[in-house]
Formats: C-alpha cells, sequence, structure tokens
C-alpha cells in the first residue's frame, strides 16, 4: 500500500488516444518528470511502429504494439494499464492484461456500459489477482506532481490553477468525473490541493470502490486528511462508516453524498451515474449524509457548504502542524505554438561540434588506428549497434564475396552498355543497380526466407522440400551452374569456414546443409550457392546477437540482405564503368543476326 | 441504463427460444399472446397454431411490469367458476379494461394497455414452486422454494433458500451448491426434477444476462412445466452481445408512469445516435427553474442544490444533462429543445425564468464549441425568453472556458438577455443562490 502512483510510474496506453496522451505528456514536462508517463501504445489495427507527441517544445516516439503482451514484454516496468477500449472490448482488454504475470498493479478501464455480469468478473479476477481496477466508466485518478491519468484536470492551465502539478495534503476519492475536477479546485482554493486522487467510476460495479482508496490514502503518509464524495444508491459510503467506527481509519474525512433532490422523486427518474439509484432507505443520500455525520465524519449542511469544510478542517491541520507550508516547485512552460516535423532521424546527427554515426563522432571511427572497419561504420548505421568483431568481419566477408562476377552477368552488362553510349559513372552504376531483384541478386533474400520460414516452423529438411514443391517454387540458395559436390565452390568453403570459427553458432546454416545433402542425392549440382549461405549465415550472426526472430524477419522484410549485394556489387560495376572509360570502346549495338525476329502484320480490330 | 425490465410475455418468449438448449429433459408450451385490446385476441385465434384460444379455458392479465396482479383484481380466470374463461368473455374484459383509468391499491394510475392471455393451468397447491435469482452486491444469489404462489412473500425467511454464486464459480461447483440447499420441503419424486431445473434455471438466468429472474409460481407436473407468472429483467448493456437471443424484447415505461413526452423521446434518441450523452427529464413542464448543465455528476449537485435553497422542489423543471463532449449541432439541438419547454407557460405568480447554464470544471469537452451550440439556440429563442423574463445564469470551466464565457455574455448582450457569468473561481452551485437572491 501507501502511495497509488510516483514520479517513476510509466503505463502502457490501450487505445491511440493521441489527446488524452499528449495531455498525459506536457503534464509529465510540465512537473519534471524524468521518463514519459507513457511507455507505449497498444492499437491492435495500427500499421505504425510508433507515434509522434510533444514533449515540451520537443517531440518523441512512443512505440506502437499490436498487443498487450508485446507492450508489456517490451516495458516490464510498465505497471498501469489505461485501458481505453470501448465497452464491447474493454473486458477482455483487461483481463488479458491480468493474466501477464508480474506486469500490472493497476487497470484502469474508461468504457462506460460494460455488460455488468463481465464488469463484476472482471473485478473479482483483478481482486484474485492482485490487481487495482479503477472503473469502469472513469476518467481516473492523479498523484499531483507525480503520475496522471488520461484527462484528468483538463487543460494544463486548469491543473496549475487547481494545483494539480504538484502534490498537497489531501485525498479525494470521487464517482464522478466531471466533479473530480471540480472538488480538486474547491481543495485548492480552500486548502492546498490534493495529494492523490481518484474517481472510482459511475457504473453499478466498479473495481476498486470507496474503502479501497480511503484505505490506501490513510497508509499513504503524504495524505494528511480526505474528502469523499458520494452518490444515491448503493451501500458502499457505509463501509467508510465503519472502518471510521472500527478505528481503521484516523485521519479526518470530509464527505458529502449528492442526490439528496431523489427523496422528492418517488420513482422513475435516474438521478446521476448507473449505479445511483436507491433501493432502501439507507440508500439515499440524505440517509447517508446522516449516518456519516454520526460516526463523525465532517459532513457539511449541503454541497453549497463543502467549500467551507473543507477550509475548516484544513485549517485545523494546519495550526496543529499536520500540515505544513508547500515550497511551490519550478514549473517548465509548455509552448504555446508547437511545430510537428517532418522528418526524423535516429541514426546520424550533425548538428554538434562534429557529425556522430549512431552517437560515434566519424574521427573516433575513421581512421585505422580506431580499430573500425567498414563492418563497423554499416552495424553502426544501419542496424543502430556495434557490433562485435566476428560479425563486422562476416560482414565485410559478405560484401567482399559478392564485389564482383564478371562482366557477363545482366547487372554488369548493363552498367558496361550503358557505360558505351557515352553516359556518366552515376547513370551506369544505376542502370547496373536497377537490374538487382528477384532474379538478379534477390537469391540472397529469398534464400534467408525460406529456410528461415522452415526452420522456425520446425519443419525437417524433407518436409521442406516438399513443401517448396507443392508451393510450385525452386530452392533459392540451392543449386548452381557449373559447381557441385566433387567441385564445390571455394567461396562458399571460405563462408562455411569462418562461420565454423567464429560464430557462436549456425542452426540455420546447419539445418540448410541438411537439405543440401538431399537434394545433391538427386543430382549433383543442387549444392547450397553462394547467395543462400550468405543469406543464411546473415540469419544466423542476427540470432547470435540476441535479436529476436520477428526483429530478423523485420530485417529481411526490409531489404537489409539486399543492401549488401547492393554495396558490395556497386564495388565491381564501378569497375566495370571505369574499365569502359579507360578502354575508350565505341557505343554498342547488338547484332542482328543475334536476334530472331518474327514479326507479323498486325490485324485490324 | 443497466437493469431494465421487460413484459411477462418476452420473458417466457427467452424460454421458449433457448428452452431444448437449457431444459431438454422438460417440457414447456410457451402458450401465450400479448394483445392491447379484444379484437386482436379475436384475431389471434384465427390463426394456426392459436387454435388452443379457442379450445381451452383462458387466463388474461395485464402485462405491464407490476406485480400483485391477483390483489388488485387483475387476473381473469373465472367467470362463475376457476377454469370456465371463454375467448369472448376474456376479450370483453379485456376492452372492458381499456377504457377507464386503473388505480392499483399502491396509488399508481394509468391505463392499461398489454394484456397477455394463457390457457387456464389446472393445478393443485403442492405443484407450485418458487425460483428466482439476482445479483446482490457482487454474487449471484438463486432463491429456492418448495412453496410457490403470491404468498411466497409472507414467511420469506422459513420458506426460501438461499444459494449464494460467486460469479467466478465453476459450473461443477455451483451444482454442487446447488444441490446442497435444494429446500427440504420438495417432496422425494420431485426432487431430483427440481435439482435439475434448478440448476438449468441458473445458468439460463446467467448466460443470458438477466439481472433478475423470477417464476412464482412454477407448476410441476412430471416433467412438464408451466411458467404461471413471470418477473424479468435483463442487463440491457449486454445488449451489443445477445443479438436474436432476447427475442426483440422492448423495455416499457413502468405503469403509472406517463409515457415520455415527445421532447424527451427526441433528446433520447439524440443521445442514442451521439457519443456525447443528452439526458433530459422534464419534473414539472410548469416550473420556473430550468437547467442545461453538462456533466452527470453536476446535474445532480445542481438538482439538490435548487431543491434545497428554492424551498420548493415544484420550482425544478426538468432534469438533465449534456457531457461527452457533444457537438455543437448537438448542443444547440439539446438548448433549443430546453428553451422551448421553457418558455411554453408563463409563471402562474408571474415571477422571472430562470436559466441555470452550469456545469464544473471539463475534463475534455471543449466549453466554447458547446456553447456556440447554446448561442445559437438563443438566437432562435430570444424574443420568447424575453416575454418570460428570462434570468440566465451561466458557470463553467474547462478546456477554452474563458472563450466560452465571454462569447455567450456577448451574445445574450446583444440579443437584449439578462445573464451573469462565472467561471472557476466561483462555487460550482453558488449561481442557484445568486439566481434565488436576486
Amino acid at each position: 500500500m501507501g502511495a497509488l502512483f510516483t514520479k517513476d510510474t510509466q503505463a502502457i496506453f490501450w487505445n491511440n488516444n493521441a489527446s488524452a496522451i499528449q495531455r498525459m505528456l506536457d503534464y509529465d514536462y510540465v512537473i519534471n518528470r524524468v521518463k514519459p508517463s507513457v511507455a507505449a501504445i497498444v492499437a491492435p489495427t495500427s500499421g505504425n511502429k510508433f507515434e509522434k507527441f510533444f514533449y515540451g517544445p520537443d517531440e518523441i516516439m512512443v512505440p506502437v504494439f499490436r498487443n498487450t503482451v508485446e507492450a508489456a514484454a517490451a516495458f516490464p516496468k510498465a505497471d498501469v494499464l489505461l485501458n481505453f477500449a470501448s465497452f464491447r472490448t474493454a473486458y477482455d482488454v483487461t483481463m488479458e492484461a491480468i493474466t501477464i504475470k508480474g506486469q500490472f498493479k493497476t487497470v484502469m478501464v474508461t468504457a462506460e456500459g460494460i455488460p455488468e455480469r463481465l464488469a463484476r468478473k472482471m473485478n473479482q479476477a483483478a481482486r484474485d489477482a492482485g490487481v487495482v481496477v479503477i472503473g469502469p466508466a472513469t476518467v481516473g485518478g492523479i498523484a499531483p506532481g507525480g503520475f496522471k491519468i488520461a484527462n484528468v484536470g483538463g487543460t494544463i492551465e486548469n491543473i496549475i490553477n487547481s494545483k494539480l502539478h504538484r502534490a498537497g495534503s489531501c485525498g479525494l476519492v470521487t464517482r464522478s468525473g466531471g466533479l473530480f475536477n471540480e472538488l480538486s479546485n474547491i481543495i485548492s482554493i480552500n486548502a492546498d490541493g490534493i495529494a492523490e486522487g481518484v474517481a472510482i467510476g459511475g457504473d453499478r460495479f466498479v473495481g476498486s470502490v470507496f474503502i479501497d482508496n480511503l484505505l490506501r490514502m490513510e497508509s499513504n503518509p503524504e495524505v494528511k486528511y480526505m474528502v469523499l464524495l458520494g452518490e444515491v444508491g448503493g451501500t458502499e459510503e457505509y463501509k467508510v462508516i465503519e472502518a471510521v467506527k472500527s478505528g481503521l481509519i484516523k485521519k479526518p474525512i470530509i464527505a458529502w453524498c449528492i442526490g439528496t433532490i431523489a427523496k422528492h422523486f418517488t420513482s422513475g427518474v435516474q438521478f446521476g451515474h448507473a449505479g445511483a439509484s436507491a433501493n432502501a432507505d439507507a440508500e439515499t443520500a440524505a440517509a447517508k449524509n446522516i449516518a456519516m455525520a454520526a460516526a463523525g465524519i465532517h459532513v457539511p449542511a449541503s454541497f453549497n457548504d463543502l467549500p467551507k469544510t473543507i477550509s475548516d478542517v484544513y485549517t485545523k491541520l494546519r495550526n496543529e502542524g499536520i500540515v505544513t507550508e508547500i515550497v511551490e516547485p519550478e514549473l517548465k512552460t509548455v509552448p504555446k505554438v508547437r511545430r510537428k516535423k517532418e522528418f526524423i532521424c535516429t541514426i546520424s546527427d550533425d548538428r554538434g561540434d562534429e557529425a556522430t554515426y549512431a552517437g560515434y563522432p566519424i574521427s573516433s571511427v575513421a581512421t585505422p588506428e580506431t580499430g573500425f572497419g567498414i563492418g563497423d561504420v554499416i552495424s553502426l548505421l544501419w542496424f543502430k549497434k556495434r557490433y562485435p568483431k566476428w560479425a563486422t568481419d562476416y560482414l565485410e566477408t559478405v560484401i567482399k564475396t559478392v564485389a564482383d562476377h564478371g562482366p557477363a552477368v545482366s547487372g554488369a552488362h548493363n552498367a558496361k552498355v550503358t557505360a558505351r553510349a557515352g553516359k556518366d559513372v552515376i547513370s551506369s552504376l544505376v542502370t547496373g543497380l536497377l537490374t538487382i531483384g528477384p532474379r538478379f541478386g534477390g537469391a540472397i533474400d529469398d534464400a534467408a526466407r525460406y529456410f528461415k520460414y522452415a526452420n522456425d516452423r520446425g519443419m525437417t529438411p524433407v518436409e521442406f522440400i516438399d513443401y517448396m514443391k507443392k508451393e510450385g517454387k525452386t530452392i533459392s540458395g540451392i543449386g548452381h551452374r557449373i559447381k557441385s559436390v566433387r567441385n564445390p565452390d571455394l567461396r562458399v568453403s571460405g563462408l562455411k569456414k569462418y562461420a565454423a570459427e567464429h560464430f557462436p553458432a549456425t542452426p540455420l546454416l546447419d539445418f540448410a546443409l541438411e537439405v543440401e545433402k538431399l537434394t545433391t542425392s538427386k543430382k549433383d549440382n543442387l549444392i547450397l550457392n553462394v547467395d543462400g549461405t550468405i543469406g543464411i549465415l546473415m540469419v544466423d550472426m542476427w540470432r547470435a546477437l540476441g535479436y529476436s526472430e520477428s526483429d530478423i524477419d523485420g530485417f529481411i522484410e526490409a531489404g537489409a540482405l539486399n543492401a549488401f549485394f547492393v554495396v558490395g556489387r556497386s564495388i565491381g560495376f564501378i569497375g566495370h564503368i571505369l574499365d569502359e572509360k579507360r578502354l575508350g570502346m565505341p557505343m554498342y549495338r547488338h547484332p542482328t543476326d543475334d536476334i530472331l525476329y518474327n514479326v507479323e502484320m498486325a490485324d485490324e480490330i | 441504463m443497466a437493469q431494465r425490465a421487460i413484459r411477462e410475455y418476452d420473458g417466457k418468449a427467452i424460454f421458449s427460444k433457448h428452452w431444448e438448449k437449457y431444459f431438454s429433459g422438460f417440457h414447456y408450451g410457451f402458450k401465450s399472446v400479448l394483445v392491447t385490446n379484444g379484437d386482436e385476441l379475436r384475431s389471434y385465434a384465427q390463426k394456426h397454431g392459436f387454435e388452443w384460444l379457442k379450445q381451452e379455458a383462458l387466463v388474461a392479465k395485464p402485462d405491464m411490469l407490476f406485480g400483485k396482479r391477483g390483489k388488485n383484481d387483475l387476473v381473469l380466470f373465472r367467470t362463475n367458476k376457476p377454469g370456465d374463461v371463454t375467448l369472448e368473455e376474456a376479450a370483453a374484459w379485456i376492452d372492458a379494461k381499456i377504457a377507464n383509468e386503473t388505480i392499483l391499491l399502491s396509488g399508481q394510475k394509468g391505463t392499461l394497455t398489454h394484456f397477455i392471455v394463457e390457457p387456464f393451468t389446472p393445478h393443485s397447491q403442492d405443484q407450485e414452486y418458487y425460483i428466482s435469482a439476482t445479483t446482490v452486491g457482487e454474487d449471484d444469489v438463486l432463491y429456492l422454494s418448495a412453496e410457490g404462489g403470491m404468498e411466497v412473500e409472507e414467511g420469506w425467511e422459513e420458506k426460501v433458500n438461499e444459494v449464494t454464486i460467486p460469479i467466478t464459480m465453476d459450473d461443477a461447483s455451483i451444482a454442487h451448491l446447488i444441490r446442497a440447499n435444494i429446500p427440504a420441503g420438495i417432496p422425494e419424486e420431485n426432487r431430483e426434477r427440481f435439482i435439475a431445473f434448478a440448476e438449468q434455471f441458473y445458468k439460463f438466468y446467467r448466460d443470458q444476462n438477466f439481472a433478475y429472474l423470477e417464476i412464482n409460481p412454477i407448476v410441476m407436473v412430471g416433467n412438464d412445466m408451466h411458467i404461471l407468472d413471470l418477473v424479468a429483467r435483463l442487463d440491457d448493456t449486454a445488449g451489443f452481445m445477445m443479438g436474436e437471443a432476447w427475442c426483440g424484447a422492448e423495455f416499457p415505461t413502468a405503469f403509472g408512469m406517463e409515457d415520455q413526452s415527445p421532447e424527451e423521446k427526441a433528446i433520447a434518441e439524440a443521445d442514442s445516435k451521439s457519443g456525447a450523452s443528452l439526458k433530459l427529464t422534464i419534473l414539472n413542464p410548469m416550473g420556473r427553474i430550468w437547467t442545461m448543465v453538462a456533466g452527470g455528476g453536476a446535474s445532480v449537485v445542481y438538482a439538490d442544490t435548487i431543491a434545497d435553497l428554492s424551498g420548493n422542489v415544484a420550482d425544478l423543471a426538468n432534469y438533465g444533462e449534456y457531457s461527452g463532449g457533444p457537438t455543437t449541432g448537438e448542443t444547440k439541438f439539446y438548448a433549443e429543445t430546453v428553451l422551448d419547454l421553457m418558455t411554453r407557460h408563463k409563471d402562474p405568480k408571474g415571477r422571472d425564468k430562470i436559466l441555470i447554464i452550469g456545469g464544473a470544471i471539463a475534463n475534455f469537452t471543449d466549453v466554447a464549441k458547446t456553447f456556440t451550440g447554446i448561442i445559437q439556440a438563443f438566437e432562435v429563442y430570444a424574443e420568447r425568453m424575453k416575454a418570460h423574463n428570462t434570468r440566465i445564469y451561466v458557470r463553467r470551466g474547462g478546456p477554452n472556458y474563458e472563450k466560452g464565457l465571454k462569447d455567450i455574455k456577448e451574445a445574450a448582450d446583444r440579443l437584449g438577455l439578462y445573464i451573469e457569468v462565472y467561471g472557476p473561481e466561483t462555487h460550482v452551485t453558488d449561481i442557484v443562490r445568486m439566481a434565488l437572491e436576486k
């Protein structure tokens, strides 16, 4: 027990409710929080990986996940779930969150009108799991100066006016969200603001009730007295009365039940929330107000007199020295006008003294004595990580291996033809690069994709071969025009040898070699070729570096493997282009006797 | 609005629809019709499947949510002796009832409009049982008694077994618990039958999202079940999951409550189509103080304060709220509806009309935007408001409230309306005191 939230509390926000999230982050900035209070967003239908929000004058990126489990795994310390799902799905979202062991301490549910049976099940399951549910049908709660849920407190101006930017000494519990705000304002005018506050929600069945919150506040040393705003209907206020009578609650409570109007109307009119309907005399607002006063709770004569009661209790506590003067903290100001950034860069930065690659100044990676090679630079700029030497050496090996494959392959041929047409290096290079795709160089991508797919799903080599046959696809990375088992490709031998000596493990290569055994038993040249070996070992490298399977799938989908081929082969293309310039060869025209002409007269339609 | 009562007929229809799924060992005929007059009943009798209306003795009673129909002498089951009511007699009785106002022993009065007609079921007292289920606190409670009929309320403690079923209890434990709490008075030959029925009754109540379900009495003749009287409430928030399972049951207004006025209906309809919340109840159309309050909690506090400070609750004309970020158009419609109602009747004592535009400090509703809708309504109703000496008192806070307050003040001044506006520095309900003291 103790405080519900602190300045370190972080939440996962279910549903991309941009305005509510922005208000939380504005609050965080104003009160000088170190970390934003929203760690991640769960948005099942979003295609985005992050959403941009303002943090003070700047923008930050808040990661977006498809489901709560993934978000929780990425942010194990985010122990609050802000469930902004609709009444149709809020139950499922809460139930899933509860089952994530050790993750959430608090789940706030905003939806109004969750089916009662589901709400009861949800509340009970949360209690059994030791999770506090705030709501359903609530605006949430706040620990001023620490953590604010979504829209509580409204605008920043109102938050500061109502002194919700720093802890006061009152613990506030209401049913209504609108009146929560109002009470915060009243308490700031007549006392020194609140230390912690919760609007428990307006539905008939809510998770945490008045007594749960008041008992926690009793044990929170920041809270010196409590204000409770009850409502006609239900018997929850009587639990508070019992706790006061039995001495469980010793701090002063100021309380008022709204809905005294109901006594004037015998039936039919529903005053207030779904939970607010008196089924017995004891449930009327008047009866509860009388019973609370009798138990020693401070009850005003009417709601209009509530400010005076609060002022009286506060003044008494001040005079007794229980409440002391608050030193007003320094606040930051959120700029009135903020501009969204059009571009985002997360790999390099040229704004400082010296430009950096993923934080490394260029001079610290450029010269030989830094120990950084081109593989290191690639790992920094492509993957924003510094890879170990065995991995960067592998990257360099790949680039060196794919740098060229003679003038006859289509990319090099295109580059040569373009250079002979008198075009410059860039134009010629680009014609070569544009040839790279599914048939030229694409085998690296495909080999990695298909072998990984089979391996991820636990297929045996036989099953994999059958699968590819059924799909009607040849196996990328298998087969060579000339090379065979008896005449091995020495590039492949070199790569395998390097991996065997330096990689921590090569599970996908091992799998591919099993496949090769089967394919070569059918035909001698169906060997694992150089494209296949490169792609497969790249997957093994990423696995050994600790990337998740979905990270690796992401790299493959983004075209990272193709990119290695592009970088490496550019070296060869440029060689061919410079060769053409040097040789001064004339414009190339293909000999007509090398073309089969088969042109018929066009029919008229 | 959560738990809502349905007609006995609809409750029985829901039973019938799901009978085979829950009560496959038992038989239930569902011979019931719901009619609003004698001719409707006569025409039912001509339809295929309803021949029993002509062949069997009938029972007719109002189906309008109220109970104690026997004590109110509103159950027709005899002309000369029990079980001799014919179709024609039932039709005539219904027509006689709808022709005049009916006053119940409770004092509720109104015109009967809906009747349920069923075959008369001859049976003996010892074949009657009682069963019901509802929610108490966080638990379900199943009530079982070997004695059915309307006398059950006398001697409840001795006659009725209460079985408390926690929300998370599994089916096997529920079965065990019910078996262990079967009333001792159930005769041995019916014991297993009753246990089986009670278990399935609970599951039916639970799965169909009833909030309350009572059969009193249920008559058990072998495996034949006769649901003689039924009271049911559904949890209407579960409606989106239930689809056809509820047989299109409607939620009628309680008997004696006047039907909603067209204005209340229009607001309810706008509410159902909006993501925001729009509520309006007219308490006294002649009332002097009209409210247009934002927020469910604030609306209660204003009503409380007006009743307290005016000293006469009849001054309060309406109750309601708009909240959850209504559009300008929605607010305009809401405001026009209230202003129209307010300017229909002069105050009998010739006093000013008071319009309270109140609200707490909004969390996210744009105050200026909603006030734009109210201002547009002022423009339409300004002359009528002046004719009723309307004084307007505004108190509001929240996003953009300064602009909202400035706009509404300027508009009222321009239109020549009396207005006072206050922000968050003024206590939320203090405008009520100011309005009444002037």
